[in-house]
């Protein structure tokens, strides 16, 4: 996984709740074992069906195309696990979400591919939200996840907070599964043991075979 | 200490802690989908890591599989790669795969239970959000993305925050043709689409010890809607009888040692839960949604609300979501002129779930100007459906009988509404262009759907039934 340390980029305002993974990566009739992730990005949003722009859509405008930093609000990423909807964000270089709360599996997808989820308390987020409104992409804001502050034009540092472990794995680009290898002889001795106690649960058999 | 049902399946398959803090739990049972199995077979084979338990994965071809009667996998054009990927997948790593010609084929979370692979007290996860659906035979079960679908390949456990705990306690006797996918769609309107976020719920009360084991699926589908990765039911009578000689069920001795533990797997009294909440049934009339996402919910008789009875935090959306549904706040839901009616899906396709709706539409007429699905929910279904003459029933009423798969539910298959069209549909998500673009989906139960198709319009099934 690519690590996550600092990131300098545009912030863009996207002020909604409940931003589903339907909107944010819709299937595209065009799909395909190698979808385009840069272009799934809020297709609908962004795009007419016979492909122009809708100028009107935030990452349209001209101030806010190279965004990096998406600022938004509760429960981002809600419905589906698809974890297109977290590729597609990486696809377009945007490397941040600050959300006042993030769906469950959305986070998860997010912390497994060095995209970091920050959450800030609503009062706080509905402040920065003003900030990056006002700076309307004039200068670019500094996340840094070390010393867990955002830095940038319009007021002063703003910190936040994210579990150690999470902080941990981000910074150092943790390979996930080597990190449960690690535990492999825990997890054949957890199978032995289930293989007594409940054997159902290590066997698997079609009984019409 | 008196300890929660959930405490007791995650304490046993509980592995270690990894150096993170992060639990990791053992997967008992692994079920793969079309749609992300090949991104996690190779992102395997690119780290050169093997498939762990082949013999406890399963993988069933669902989501992009065309319904179209006599269909294949070049059905759906986008859909062949998917397929084709999974099959691979599977040989190379030996995991049993319900094909999409398989007599057993069908959408994941219909599958698994129909074929013994879901066992309460166990650990279930898949790719999908609607995982939780098993929940509803006493199974803990996960939805989870890409990556961690091929981190359970690799390891066979899954690496998790326990999460906080929620009872739901659902009181009260169901009037007639009211069904749990109308108490599921009324618990995520009071709590709203993030009221379980964080949370495992265990649903328990009168109203679920009635209920037969389907309709506890269909709540337990629905938990994700309300942000909840994991809903369940203690396991009872209901649950060992249904399942008992499945195909992939522990047999004769084992069976009976299985079962003795399984009578074990409830919530002790006293057990404490980080939420409580109560649901009084009696009463509740049919459920629908109006707007955008499945909490914008009214009882059938009600009316798209007015602005200022809506939160105000909430108000942005519901304005959004009138102009999408192009209603009007105070417009009646009943007599809203429907183009589409979709029954199917992991939430409403079970044989009891098309039995219901056919009782409704036997000996009537699907209106002019509607087209109505019936998708089953797996391939027996299907079988056991064509068996009774349900299918006869379906067609003799004017709706298409198709072959199984996810179908209209996210239209990853193609089966789609037309732009602006009106569709009540069985499934779970009311998103903006889920069933296909600018498509106004209104969520409700099989009952309520069937009646809608006779009618034209939506309708309230009690009227319908008792005016015929």
């Amino acid at each position: 996984m690519q690590p996550f340390t600092t990131h300098a980029g545009i912030a863009a305002p996207l002020l909604v709740d409940d931003m589903n993974t339907d909107q944010i990566a819709p299937f595209l009739p065009s799909r395909s074992l190698k979808d385009d992730y840069e272009v799934m990005l809020f297709n609908r949003a962004r795009f007419r069906e016979d492909g122009s722009e809708i100028a009107d859509f935030v990452l349209n405008k001209p101030q806010f195309r190279g965004a990096g930093i998406l600022v938004t609000g509760h429960n981002f990423g809600a419905g589906s696990s698809r974890e297109s909807a977290v590729w597609s964000m990486l696809a377009n270089n945007i490397r941040v979400i600050v959300a006042k709360s993030f769906a469950d599996i959305y986070r998860e997808n997010c912390l497994q591919n060095g995209l970091l989820p920050i959450v800030l308390e609503a009062d706080v987020a509905d402040a920065f939200i003003a900030r990056v409104v006002a700076v309307d992409g004039k200068g670019p804001f500094t996340v840094d996840l070390a010393t867990q502050r955002i830095s940038g034009p319009g007021g002063p540092d703003v910190a936040f907070e994210i579990p150690g472990a999470d902080r941990t794995r981000l910074l150092e680009g943790l390979d996930d599964i080597g990190m449960t290898m690690k535990h492999v002889d825990a997890i054949v001795s957890w199978e032995q043991q289930a293989a007594k106690a409940q054997p159902w649960l290590q066997q698997t058999t079609d009984r019409r075979n | 200490m008196p300890r929660t049902l959930f405490d007791k399946i995650w304490d046993f398959h509980l592995v270690g802690q990894r150096a993170d803090g992060r639990d990791l739990l053992y997967i008992d049972r692994h079920v793969l989908h079309e749609l992300h199995a090949h991104h996690a077979f190779a992102q395997l084979e690119k780290q050169e890591r093997p498939v762990r338990r082949a013999d406890l994965t399963f993988a069933v071809q669902d989501h992009t599989v065309a319904t179209k009667p006599g269909r294949d996998e070049n059905t759906n054009p986008t859909g062949t790669a998917f397929i084709k990927a999974m099959r691979e997948g599977c040989r190379k790593n030996g995991i049993r795969l319900f094909d999409i010609d398989d007599r057993e084929q069908g959408i994941c979370h219909v599958v698994a239970p129909e074929v013994g692979i879901v066992l309460p007290g166990a650990t279930h996860a898949v790719p999908d959000s609607h995982a939780s659906t098993v929940g509803g035979l006493g199974a803990l079960a996960f939805g989870c993305g890409t990556t961690e679908l091929a981190h359970i390949l690799a390891t066979q456990v899954m690496a998790m925050k326990r999460p906080k705990l929620m009872r739901v306690r659902l009181d009260g006797k169901l009037g007639a043709h009211v069904s749990s996918k109308d108490i599921a769609l009324r618990l995520i309107a009071d709590l709203g689409v993030a009221g379980a976020r964080g949370y495992a719920v265990e649903y328990t009360g009168p109203a679920v010890a009635a209920m037969p084991i389907e309709q506890r699926m269909t709540l337990c589908n629905l938990n994700i809607e309300m942000g909840g990765r994991s809903g369940f039911v203690a396991p009872d009578d209901k649950t060992f009888a249904w399942l008992a000689g499945r195909p992939y069920m522990p047999q004769v001795e084992m069976w009976d040692r299985a079962l003795a533990h399984w009578r074990t797997l409830k919530t002790d009294d006293g057990a404490q839960f980080d939420r409580e909440v109560v649901l009084d049934c009696a009463g509740l009339e049919p459920q629908i949604t109006w707007g955008t996402d499945p909490s914008q919910v009214v009882g059938i008789s009600g009316r798209v609300p007015e602005p200022a009875a809506i939160d105000q935090g909430r108000r942005a959306a519901a304005e959004n979501a009138f102009a999408y549904m192009g209603l009007k706040p105070g417009t009646p839901l009943i007599g809203l002129p429907v183009h589409r009616v979709f029954i199917g899906s992991c939430t409403n396709s079970r044989l009891p779930d098309l039995e219901v709706a056919a009782t409704i539409v036997k000996g009537r007429r699907v209106a002019e100007g509607v087209f109505a699905m019936v998708v089953p929910g797996s391939s027996s279904v299907k079988r056991e459906a064509e068996a009774v003459g349900i299918d006869r029933v379906f067609r003799d009423a004017g709706f298409f009988w198709g072959e199984s798969g996810c179908s209209m539910c996210a239209g990853g298959n193609g089966d789609r509404a037309q732009p602006g069209e009106r569709c009540v549909s069985t499934t779970n998500r009311n998103f903006e262009n889920r069933q296909g673009p600018k498509v106004r989906t209104h969520l409700a139960s099989p009952a309520t759907a069937a009646a809608s198709a006779i009618a034209g319009c939506i309708a309230d099934v009690r009227q319908l039934v008792e005016t015929a």
